[in-house]
């Protein structure tokens, strides 16, 4: 069995841990940093509950090992939000109602915020297509598509804005 | 679930990489991408001693063009190869995968690499590279060999690489004047194998067929070539008829298992069908449509 010192950053801190090369990254986000927000749904690569943003990309933590991200940036649910206030994406799923359960939540916000940093306006298929890793059992996706539209919308007129 | 234990190395060179291998044999295996190996230790389907990780090996992730060839770096993600506008003008076949492999979030992370030495045949590009006659340029303790696309599949989830060699590049013959390309997968749904999937490379001079590479996915054992297919088309012109006997002789040729995905006679008559998306879509590309 080898173990393994790593280095990484957590939602923007610094995290220095001890972990067993078989540790997947998704239990030690949950378990050896307490971060619970990343959700474990069907441990084979399908759900998408556990993604999370490894270097600016989403990643499903669940077929990643910790070792893995070693000198990596991670980022979780819980440093999407800008203290109290709300990112436009939590938001967006908070008054469109995106979520019944909530399960799938994180990793579709995970999902989205990617899709938002890579195409800022997308039409209803890119949103579509863009968290095609993620399922949702609730929703049937619409009030997802729009909690999404919502975010964009919110996000390019903070944009126009001047400074 | 939990993999079995195993040691982790981190490499920093393809050197030591294969220098790992030759010090642990069959007990080692690479990882690139993770996405099938991961899952598969989850399940303890595989159980491997040793780990090898390539991802600390710089310069392994490339995609462009030098002499007649599209060249890729083994660890070159999906992602990039969905995004690379280079693959989207001039390898419309390589760039229809891209966009129908698993889903976006593992194409973040899997690799071209990882998925062609998996050998799996329900992968897509086994097929796709099958189409295009790829060469795969294979490092070991001697250098470097080139292995044709052809000789590279031995048998489910069993590649022509030795022990100690690591998979570094593949290439793609740039296609030539007058040929288009096309893959064609039915899924159940995103992120699901394909039930049956096509990839075609077709040259057309005049209105002739005078080339014609198909490749199939997840309808046999190894991944395969539809030859009897591209003989159906080769000389000829792409008319009905012509068609649908190469989607018959592709029905005829593969060999599906029966599983949820459905039954042998349901496979192999959407391989007819799908064969022959996928050859209308390339003949239109060869055309300049």
């Amino acid at each position: 069995m080898s173990k393994h010192t790593i280095t990484l950053t957590v939602n923007g801190a610094e995290v220095t841990k001890e972990v067993e090369a078989r540790t997947l990254l998704v239990h030690f986000i949950r378990e050896d940093l307490d971060l619970t927000g990343t959700h474990i749904g069907c441990d084979t690569t399908s759900c998408g509950a556990c993604t999370v943003m490894m270097n600016g990309r989403t990643v499903k933590s669940c077929t990643v090992f910790a070792v893995q991200a070693n000198g990596a940036a991670i980022e979780t649910i819980e440093g999407v939000a800008n203290g109290a206030i709300l990112h436009p994406l939590q938001e967006g799923f908070w008054e469109k109602h995106g979520l019944q359960c909530g399960y799938c939540t994180p990793g579709m916000i995970m999902s989205a915020k990617h899709l938002l940093a890579k195409n800022p306006n997308p039409t209803e298929e890119e949103i579509r297509w863009g968290i095609s890793g993620n399922l949702c059992r609730c929703t049937g996706y619409n009030k997802i598509v729009e909690a999404i539209q919502y975010a964009a919308a919110k996000m390019a007129a903070a944009e126009e804005v001047p400074a | 679930m939990i993999p079995g234990e195993f040691d982790y190395h981190s490499p920093r060179t393809l050197q030591e990489a294969v220098g790992l291998l030759q010090q642990h044999g069959d007990g080692a295996k690479i990882v690139a991408g993770g996405q099938s190996l991961i899952p598969a230790m989850r399940f303890r389907l595989a159980l491997p001693e040793v780990l090898i990780d390539i991802n600390t090996i710089d310069g392994l992730e490339y995609i462009r063009e030098d002499d007649g060839h599209l060249m890729i770096g083994a660890l070159t993600r999906e992602a990039d190869l969905e995004e690379s506008a280079l693959v989207q003008q001039k390898y419309h076949l390589l760039a229809d995968a891209a966009r129908v492999i698993a889903d976006p979030v593992v194409r973040n992370r899997a690799t071209v690499g990882g998925n062609l030495a998996h050998a799996d045949p329900a992968n897509d590009h086994p097929a796709v590279m099958l189409a295009y006659n790829a060469e795969l340029i294979a490092l070991g303790p001697n250098g470097t060999r080139a292995i044709p696309i052809d000789d590279f599949f031995v048998d489910l989830f069993e590649n022509a690489l030795a022990d100690n060699e690591i998979l570094t590049e593949i290439r793609i013959p740039t296609p030539g004047p007058g040929s288009g390309g096309a893959y064609y997968k039915v899924e159940r749904k995103v992120g699901d194998y394909a039930i049956s999937a096509t990839a075609v490379q077709l040259t057309i001079n005049g209105n002739t067929c005078t080339a014609a590479r198909i490749g199939l996915t997840n309808v046999s054992a190894v991944p395969m070539r539809a030859t009897g297919a591209e003989q159906a088309l080769i000389g000829k012109q792409i008319t009905d008829e012509v068609l649908e006997a190469a989607g018959q002789a592709a029905a005829a040729e593969c060999d599906p298992s029966p599983d949820l995905r459905g039954s042998v006679a349901y496979k192999r008559d959407l391989t007819r069908v799908v064969i022959k998306r996928a050859i209308r879509q390339a003949v239109e590309r060869a055309q300049g449509g």
